[in-house]
């Protein structure tokens, strides 16, 4: 795997994680984000996945990979057994999100959570134009088989945060293709940041 | 894929007394003979040795062909060369349990004190013992590691009593199908077993070796056997109702497939398998628990052992939710493990039917091992 072809909030993630780091991915999917990692930043890693053909294809990039749901997954860890635990674009997997973002916190001495951002303004353009729910490129499904159970905007995230008690260390935004600063509630597709309790 | 091709039946025999082998009871047993089979070459390094271990009813012929035979060993299917266990690069060693009748010491053995079989003279064995014997055969090799022990179903107890019994003998652990220890509901199953061999007016207290064996009641025992190990639906898809087609009009025959296949299975069992070593086997598995000594947490502590675990959706006699305690034993203890649950409909027998999903895993997992690598650069999907 080229550096080339690396997913833009892959690459970002990858620079959030030191060196030699326990890290736990949760909703791993295909192992490509864990794959980076180990390669990258030598990380001791540990995925846990739903889709059993995710699971062959993580173990055959060597990795450690759990068949299981994201909900459950958690429980059976000691507290602060990882460095970090990540929550990357897994969000549509997770029924109960409160609980597992804290089961996160727990098991993890720091989480990285991604986040796809629903009050992008060509989101905004639609629910206020059109008056339609938004289907936009990062967020391509329709009200009616779309798998995200929780809609949220990054303002809405940390406000959460706030309420949680729980420290926003680092956020990073971004577009499809690159990281922005400026009004990102309205123009950043989606944000990563890096909380701890 | 090629097959191993022509192999034969090996013996191994230690604990020659006075150095019996003390067993978990408190009793000793000596000599000992272990049949065993090995496939492929013992590198010089003495580091590609894989240890498999069988299920209740199987033997050391795990691959290959015996002479004049037509039918392969039991796991014929995942070890050979370019095959799961690849015999190009492991040397993969099966041997026959203790307490069993092909070719290991057991109850239908002769015993050296009394020249006559032991019967239920034989001490009750346990998976440890059973575990201590391969280990045993394993130092006659000059193996001081394993490169890996696998094994499903009972099998699979094996390879936990390895991970809890010597984890700095082994690299990694791939059990199948299987459980730290038998629900009640498992052991219900074993015990109904039991009890119809017992029943059987020739099983005599076990002193059956020189007249009729109890024949009907092990084939029964075998019977419900295979119902535990299918599942509804792979018996819908197997038999459905279709009944024999030469069946004669007289009550209570065995008419339909399903019947008519039971019998088959439970006929076929018994001329291949000693009644007393179904008992001694049985009441083992169910004897059996690998965390009796303490938790996974504590006895792997320290010891870089990785593990494979497999599970199977439609497996109600070993549920994955056994398989999950096992994940959850690694988690605790921080080893490195995966674990699947194949999408299988097959119940308890898929693990030795789902060949290309295990192959897939097991393939990948022991090339980790066997090259020692975290993740190396042509390894993506």
């Amino acid at each position: 795997m080229g550096h080339d072809n690396v997913r833009l909030d892959h690459r970002i993630i990858s620079g959030l994680v030191p060196q030699g780091s326990a890290v736990l991915d949760l909703g791993c999917g295909n192992g490509d984000l864990l794959y980076i990692l180990i390669k990258e930043k030598i990380v001791r890693g540990q995925g846990i996945e739903i889709d059993e053909q995710a699971i062959y294809k993580c173990v055959a990039k060597g990795l450690n990979v759990f068949h299981g749901d994201i909900d459950s997954g958690l429980a059976d860890y000691q507290d602060k057994s990882f460095d970090y635990v990540i929550l990357n674009q897994s969000l549509q997997q997770i029924r109960h999100f409160e609980t597992v973002f804290n089961d996160a916190l727990r098991v993890g001495k720091r989480v990285i959570i991604g986040l796809p951002n629903f009050a992008h303004f060509s989101s905004r353009f639609q629910l206020f134009f059109l008056g339609k729910a938004p289907v936009t490129r990062s967020l391509p499904h329709a009200w009616y088989d779309s798998p995200n159970v929780h809609f949220l905007s990054m303002t809405d995230f940390i406000d959460f945060c706030i309420r949680q008690n729980v420290t926003i260390e680092k956020r990073v935004y971004f577009t499809e293709h690159r990281e922005i600063s400026l009004f990102a509630n309205m123009f950043a597709t989606a944000g990563i940041f890096v909380v701890s309790r | 894929m090629a097959d191993i091709g022509i192999v034969e039946t090996k013996y191994f025999t230690f604990a020659e007394p006075p150095n019996e082998l003390l067993l978990h009871c408190g009793e000793k047993l000596g000599p000992i003979t272990i049949a065993y089979e090995t496939y492929g070459q013992l590198n010089s390094e003495k580091n590609n040795a894989v240890l498999i271990a069988h299920a209740l009813s199987g033997d050391a012929h795990a691959a290959g062909f015996h002479k004049k035979q037509n039918k392969p060993g039991w796991w014929n299917d995942l070890i050979g060369p370019g095959k799961a266990f690849d015999t190009n690069k492991y040397f993969v060693i099966c041997s026959n349990v203790l307490g069993g009748c092909k070719g290991s010491t057991g109850p239908s053995s002769i015993s050296p004190e009394t020249n006559k079989p032991y019967a239920l003279d034989f001490p009750l064995i346990s998976m440890w013992d059973i575990v201590r014997c391969q280990k045993q055969l394993i130092d006659s090799f000059g193996i001081t590691k394993l490169l890996s022990v696998a094994g499903g179903s009972m099998g699979g107890m094996q390879v936990l009593a390895w991970l809890v019994l010597f984890p700095e003998k082994i690299r990694s652990a791939i059990p199948i199908a299987t459980a730290f220890r038998h629900s009640p509901q498992q052991i219900a199953f074993n015990e109904v077993g039991r009890q119809a061999i017992m029943a059987d007016s020739h099983w005599k207290a076990g002193n059956y070796y020189a007249g009729s064996h109890p024949v009907k009641g092990l084939a029964l025992a075998r019977m419900i056997g295979h119902i535990t190990y299918m599942s509804d639906e792979s018996m819908a898809e197997k038999f459905g109702r279709l009944r024999m087609v030469n069946s004669e009009p007289f009550k209570f025959t065995a008419d339909f497939e399903v019947e008519g296949y039971l019998k088959y299975r439970g006929d076929n069992f018994v001329q291949r398998f000693d009644a007393n070593s179904y008992l001694y086997i049985t009441e083992a598995m169910d004897n059996f628990d690998a965390l009796e000594k303490g938790s996974l947490e504590k006895l792997l502590h320290g010891h870089k052992v990785k593990v494979l675990v497999m599970a199977f959706k439609s497996d109600w006699l070993y549920p994955s939710y056994q398989s999950k305690e096992i994940i959850k034993a690694c988690k605790l203890s921080g080893v490195e493990a995966s674990y699947c649950e194949i999408n299988s409909t097959y119940g308890h027998d898929a693990f030795l039917l789902e060949t290309e999903e295990e192959t897939h895993l097991i393939t990948h997992f022991l090339k980790k091992v066997f090259y020692k690598y975290e993740v190396t650069g042509n390894y993506g999907a």
